[in-house]
């Protein structure tokens, strides 16, 4: 492996969120210090406990969480899609750089941006409620993973649209529901049975469930679970980038 | 300077709709040469370059570069080639330094920011390397995607149409960049539109039409053996038709018949004599003249024959 592109891509990357720091790093902390004080102190002070932890200190995993799926996809989105719409993709695909140093250049870079936002997020919500970490090794192998996976998705969007307009459809359309709808702002186990059963289709579920039992040890499903479906994600974007490459799938006519 | 630098062999390209961009291209570029691919709009210019860069994945065919195959060995073929694109594509938001230097680094070279300084002065981008991108204009943009397909030392440069809608003083400045660069070893393909482009600097030329590589010959080579010569004699007295004693030569009447013009091949030495003899002839049939001059048909006129004949 040749480390200068894959340094050259994520250097990139990372100027770009420099460049661009009120909207990268600024606005998402905003919006999240939003949810806390309308669900963790206006509504939040009149739910009770949840599970025996503070409705606000309950919805910080999931609030990280929804932050990081959407933050993930959309980094890792417009940093490949924006070269194939600007047309400066011309020197990615000429260069003498394999798929895999391309791939961990533009996802490692959406990755970092993700996961520092997240412990910034994390941080920010100390402020706001009081804070404990049970098992911080899997809150940081989950924080890592989910980034990781995210921002392969994120690549693959970038990758197949075609227009601005495409590339806001499954953040908005899909990951933003599915989180939400994912226990980021309920334990599973609030729902009637019906929709308990029909929440466990949601592959949120698993991600939202596993990053709390890491803060709280509590979940509503198998840390087992949690691992298998975050590892089911990435090994199905893992399968999908590497079809695109091998095709040369909106790249390459 | 007959040592293969690309060796491109069979190559098919048809696109995905059924159109057939290239059919069967055998051409083989020699190493330090500047190459220039001549062909009307449409005609498979940079469906070829890109073929060979990467960009487009061929049908059938394959391209060595420098003796690697471009997609086996596609680590050492790409290296050596710099790609100067026909669209003017560029991050906006980027400084001069900085895209030039993210270049060098995608084909990975370590930094060197000493090459940089050369590249960006050898382009008159000196001044302007903490300028963002979208504040060049763009003759300057143009300028930026040669520095950044020179930042990491190709042996090898594509030049897809490089001075389309830029002015005259640049298009020349430009010719001296690359003239500059081949003296230094580079290898250059061009194409281009412009006719004048190909005839003032390249070696050889290929015309490509409707997929096809039509011609391939030394530009000098190519000038002499399809390219004819006129004489034009500004007569004294019009003409109404050629004297029954000047049929054998092959003369045409213009400007209503106070142009004589006789057309010949001027690679032939007897062409030398038939104008001795032309001369006479005119004397002996009391046609005099004030004024003549002799043109040599451009590159122009034979890539006009050329792709007109095939058409």
């Amino acid at each position: 492996m040749n480390l200068h592109p894959v340094r050259a891509i994520y250097m990139a990357e990372m100027a770009r969120t420099r460049r661009t720091l009120l909207q990268s790093i600024v606005s998402p902390v905003i919006s999240t210090s939003l949810y806390f004080v309308v669900f963790g102190a206006a509504i939040g002070s009149r739910i009770s406990e949840v599970n025996g932890v503070s409705y606000g200190a309950f919805i910080v995993p999931g609030l990280i969480m929804l932050m990081l799926l959407t933050q993930s996809v959309s980094n890792a989105s417009f940093g490949i899609f924006f070269p194939k719409f600007s047309g400066s993709i011309y020197e990615l695909l000429s260069a003498p750089i394999s798929h895999l140093e391309i791939v961990i250049g533009y996802v490692g870079a959406a990755a970092s941006k993700s996961i520092l936002l997240g412990l910034i997020i994390l941080a920010t919500s100390g402020l706001f409620v009081p804070l404990e970490i049970a098992h911080p090794f899997w809150m940081l192998t989950f924080l890592v993973l989910t980034a990781v996976t995210f921002s392969l998705l994120g690549f693959i969007i970038g990758i197949w649209a075609d227009g601005f307009d495409r590339l806001q459809l499954v953040p908005l359309l899909v990951i933003t529901p599915l989180t939400f709808l994912g226990g980021s702002f309920y334990s599973i186990d609030m729902l009637p049975p019906f929709w308990q059963t029909i929440t466990l289709a949601n592959p949120v579920v698993y991600l939202v469930s596993g990053f709390r039992w890491s803060f709280y040890g509590i979940s509503d499903v198998s840390l087992a679970a949690s691992v298998g479906m975050i590892a089911l994600f990435l090994a199905a974007c893992l399968v999908a980038i590497g079809w695109i490459f091998r095709t040369g799938y909106r790249l390459k006519p | 300077m007959n040592d293969p630098i690309i060796t491109i062999n069979g190559l098919n390209k048809t696109y995905e709709g059924g159109f057939q961009a290239l059919t069967h291209i055998d051409l083989t570029i020699h190493r330090g040469e500047i190459f220039a691919l001549l062909g009307p709009n449409g005609a498979g210019k940079t469906t070829l370059i890109s073929v060979v860069c990467g960009l487009v994945n061929p049908t059938a065919g394959h391209v060595l570069v420098d003796g690697f195959d471009n997609i086996t060995h596609y680590r050492q073929a790409r290296e050596r080639i710099g790609l100067v694109p026909q669209e003017l594509t560029n991050e906006a938001f980027e400084t001069v330094w900085n895209t030039v230097s993210f270049s060098r680094g995608l084909f990975g070279k370590a930094p060197n920011p000493a090459h940089i300084e050369k590249v960006l002065k050898s382009l008159a981008l000196w001044d302007k390397r903490n300028n963002r991108l979208m504040t060049l204009s763009g003759g300057m943009k143009r300028r930026v995607l040669i520095a950044k397909a020179l930042s990491h030392e190709p042996r090898i440069l594509f030049l897809d149409e490089p001075t389309a809608g830029v002015d005259v003083e640049l298009r020349r400045d430009m010719w001296e960049v690359v003239r500059q660069l081949r003296d230094n070893g580079v290898t250059i393909i061009l194409t281009t539109h412009y006719i004048e482009e190909a005839e003032e600097m390249a070696d050889r030329i290929g015309v490509i039409n409707r997929g096809e590589l039509v011609l391939v010959e030394e530009k000098a080579a190519l000038m002499s053996k399809l390219g004819s010569k006129q004489l034009t004699l500004n007569l004294h007295s019009p003409l109404t038709e050629i004297p029954a004693h000047l049929q054998r030569f092959e003369l045409s009447l213009a400007a209503e018949g106070y142009e004589l013009i006789y057309t010949y091949d001027g690679s032939q030495e007897e062409d030398g004599h038939a104008i001795s003899e032309l001369l006479t002839a005119l004397e002996r049939e009391g046609v005099t003249f004030k004024d003549l001059n002799t043109r040599q048909s451009s590159l122009e006129d034979i890539f006009v024959d050329l792709v007109k004949e095939r058409a």
